[in-house]
């Protein structure tokens, strides 16, 4: 009995080690800085967001004001996030159909409301600087994570231009932007941190929940055992 | 008050307590029943570690029903509202996320403890005479699990959703002559649509957990007609007490059976929650990724897989050829389609290959445990091929003509797995098996 106890305990560790996907294992990816708790960063990612992507990419599943939850006031919300003529507590929707995106971008932008638990936040933080001039596409960019992509560089004022060696197969800066290489990856990073928090606004509360179910588990596991001892001192 | 009217009180409160129960007993069997259940329903004294799963299924039910309820106050089997309708329960309903994370957590777990369940069966001997018929029920609680994963699965309406149930209903079409209709028919059009989801809904919901919940009770009336066996294998009923009739070696279910579940419980809720509160996904197994974008009936993902319960019966499918076609019959992937039927329907049949003098595998030979050792391993095996696509390991030479080396082994291991069941009958004839003893021994 020993032995297979001791196989199956074997096999199942090789079983559960995280599934790989074909499609997103072949570029390496960068780590993303994500921190739930660092609402500052939160904050900031907020306002790149709502500045940057959130005239194409909807988050539906989001309203602005669950920003309150990431030390935001609802003055402020109301004053430098929420898009004339909506209400604080409206979704982050944008105003471009869907056939419209069709015919400009050929493909429609995505609702971003839960892109991280989709692709992860270490593809979203390494999308985001994967960008680089590639004249054969039609809008001019490519991107090393998402080859033949149909988005635009959009923070390309930010981060400037960057080009593929195709002999190194490395990105290089050809062309500076606004922010040195340390401002925007950290922009990238904040922007990436509010994508996660985003994707799952109640993780910080589940995780903070969940220790103490466990306590409280861990109290009734001690004193059903004792239940349990109590009752079969007789049974022998 | 003095101490006399204080028992005059008592008195008095118990005197009403058993009025109140002779009245409920005069016109319904409460005391008869929960003495038959429960109080004087002798279960064996040695019930070890593999004892736990049987309640915790009826836990894990129990909780699915009800977190089940709630999700649907608030989800809609719609094809354009689903997938907001779940990111609405995770986001706007207080503790939807909670109610979700533990129905999806849960799916999983039932089919975790159930396989836990069906193991005890299996290594124990419980489906041998008198308990066939509560191990077939048994078999039909697990079909009818499969089925509830399958239906609930399409609900959230994801990629992997949607293309787990278009891959399924498909292989429906491969039963030759009368296949494309019976798709078709199970779908409600021509492709997975909304007509689809809104059926599945009806069946998750409403259609399966009825048949469910009637196939538990005759699970549970049939084992309490017979009795539970135990690691030995021992019918404690052959040995009663000559005074009271109660057999020598079981003890009350209530409350000894009644309080160690309760440890189990315990034990198996800071699993469940630790799996809820800090991993739901499972690093892909519970929660896909693929799943958080909605179904797009244009785009097929590169890599389609069900979730892990179902992974060695999709292994099966996968590793059996196809059918090249001969004279007039075309080709066809219906062997495959039979092989993952039989690769589950054949548990039905356990309790009559089983050939073995003894029940339990404390007093069976190492022939049988060999065998079962195989079995496991391929289960697993299969269950991790099932997960990733068959050129993982790449492909062998061109001396195997470049065949897919996890294609070649799924096959092997298909093999084995249904060769412990073929050939059973033989190896635990020819097993040579220790003494069984009269009364029971140690858990």
């Amino acid at each position: 009995m020993k032995k297979i106890f001791l196989l199956l305990a074997a096999v199942s560790s090789f079983a559960l080690t995280p599934l790989a996907f074909a499609n997103e294992s072949e570029v390496a990816l960068d780590k993303a800085p994500v921190d739930a708790s660092n609402h500052e960063s939160l904050q900031r990612g907020a306002r790149t967001f709502v500045n940057y992507c959130l005239n194409c990419h909807s988050a539906n599943y989001m309203r602005y004001n669950r920003l309150l939850e990431i030390g935001l006031t609802e003055k402020q919300i109301k004053d430098n996030l929420v898009f004339a003529g909506e209400k604080v507590g409206d979704q982050m929707k944008v105003a471009m159909s869907k056939a419209d995106a069709k015919k400009w971008f050929g493909a429609a932008p995505p609702d971003l409301s839960v892109e991280v638990r989709a692709r992860g936040a270490d593809w979203v933080y390494s999308y985001m600087r994967g960008f680089y001039r590639d004249n054969t596409r039609p809008t001019g960019w490519n991107n090393t994570v998402y080859d033949k992509v149909a988005m635009p560089h959009i923070l390309y004022e930010l981060q400037g231009e960057q080009t593929l060696n195709h002999e190194t197969h490395k990105l290089e800066l050809t062309k500076p932007g606004k922010l040195s290489v340390t401002e925007y990856d950290a922009l990238v990073g904040d922007l990436t941190n509010y994508l996660a928090y985003m994707a799952e606004p109640a993780k910080q509360q589940r995780n903070h929940l969940g220790w103490l179910v466990l306590l409280f588990l861990g109290v009734l596991l001690v004193l059903t055992y004792k239940l349990k001892k109590a009752y079969w001192k007789d049974i022998h | 008050m003095t101490d006399k009217n204080k028992t005059g009180l008592a008195d008095k409160l118990s005197k009403g307590a058993n009025d109140g129960l002779a009245w409920v007993d005069a016109r319904f069997p409460l005391t008869s029943n929960i003495k038959a259940h429960l109080t004087e329903y002798y279960a064996p004294k040695n019930f070890n570690f593999w004892y736990f799963f049987g309640s915790l299924a009826l836990l894990v039910l129990v909780l699915q029903i009800l977190t089940g309820i709630f999700l649907t106050m608030h989800y809609k089997p719609d094809a354009d509202l689903a997938f907001g309708s779940v990111e609405y329960i995770m986001r706007d309903v207080p503790w939807g996320w909670l109610i979700r994370y533990m129905h999806s957590t849960g799916a999983s777990m039932f089919f975790v403890v159930v396989y836990m369940h069906m193991f005890r069966g299996v290594i124990y001997g419980s489906y041998r005479n008198p308990r066939e018929l509560i191990w077939l029920f048994g078999v039909g609680i697990f079909l009818c699990l499969m089925g509830e994963a399958f239906f609930g699965y399409l609900l959230p309406w994801g990629q992997m959703s949607y293309w787990g149930a278009q891959v399924i209903v498909n292989l429906f079409s491969a039963i030759p002559f009368i296949g494309p209709d019976v798709s078709e028919w199970l779908r409600g059009d021509y492709l997975v649509s909304d007509a689809t989801l809104n059926r599945f809904f009806a069946f998750h919901v409403i259609a399966l957990p009825l048949v469910l919940l009637g196939l538990v009770a005759a699970h549970l009336i049939a084992l309490h007609e017979v009795g539970s066996n135990n690691p030995d294998g021992v019918e404690i009923k052959k040995l009663k007490d000559k005074k009271t009739g109660f057999p020598l070696d079981g003890i009350p279910f209530h409350p000894y059976y009644t309080v160690k579940d309760l440890v189990g419980v315990a034990v198996f809720l800071i699993v469940f929650s630790a799996i809820i509160f800090f991993s739901p996904e499972m690093g892909g197994y519970f929660l896909e990724a693929n799943n958080f974008v909605p179904a797009d009936p244009f785009k097929t993902p590169a890599h389609i897989a069900p979730v892990w319960y179902f992974t060695p019966y999709y292994s099966i499918l996968r590793a059996v050829p196809p059918f090249p076609g001969l004279g007039f019959i075309p080709p066809s992937q219906f062997p495959g389609v039979v092989a993952m039927g039989v690769s589950v329907a054949i548990f039905a049949v356990l309790p009559w290959l089983d050939k073995s003098p003894v029940k339990s595998i404390r007093y069976r030979g190492t022939l049988y445990k060999k065998w079962l050792v195989a079995f496991v391993v391929s289960f697993f095996v299969l269950g991790y091929l099932g997960t990733v696509p068959s050129n993982v390991w790449g492909q062998f030479g061109s001396w195997l003509g470049n065949a897919d080396r996890a294609t070649v082994v799924a096959r092997f291991f298909t093999v084995v797995y249904f060769l412990f069941f073929i050939l059973m009958p033989w190896y635990t004839k020819k097993d040579k098996t220790l003494p069984v003893p009269e009364r029971v021994t140690g858990a």
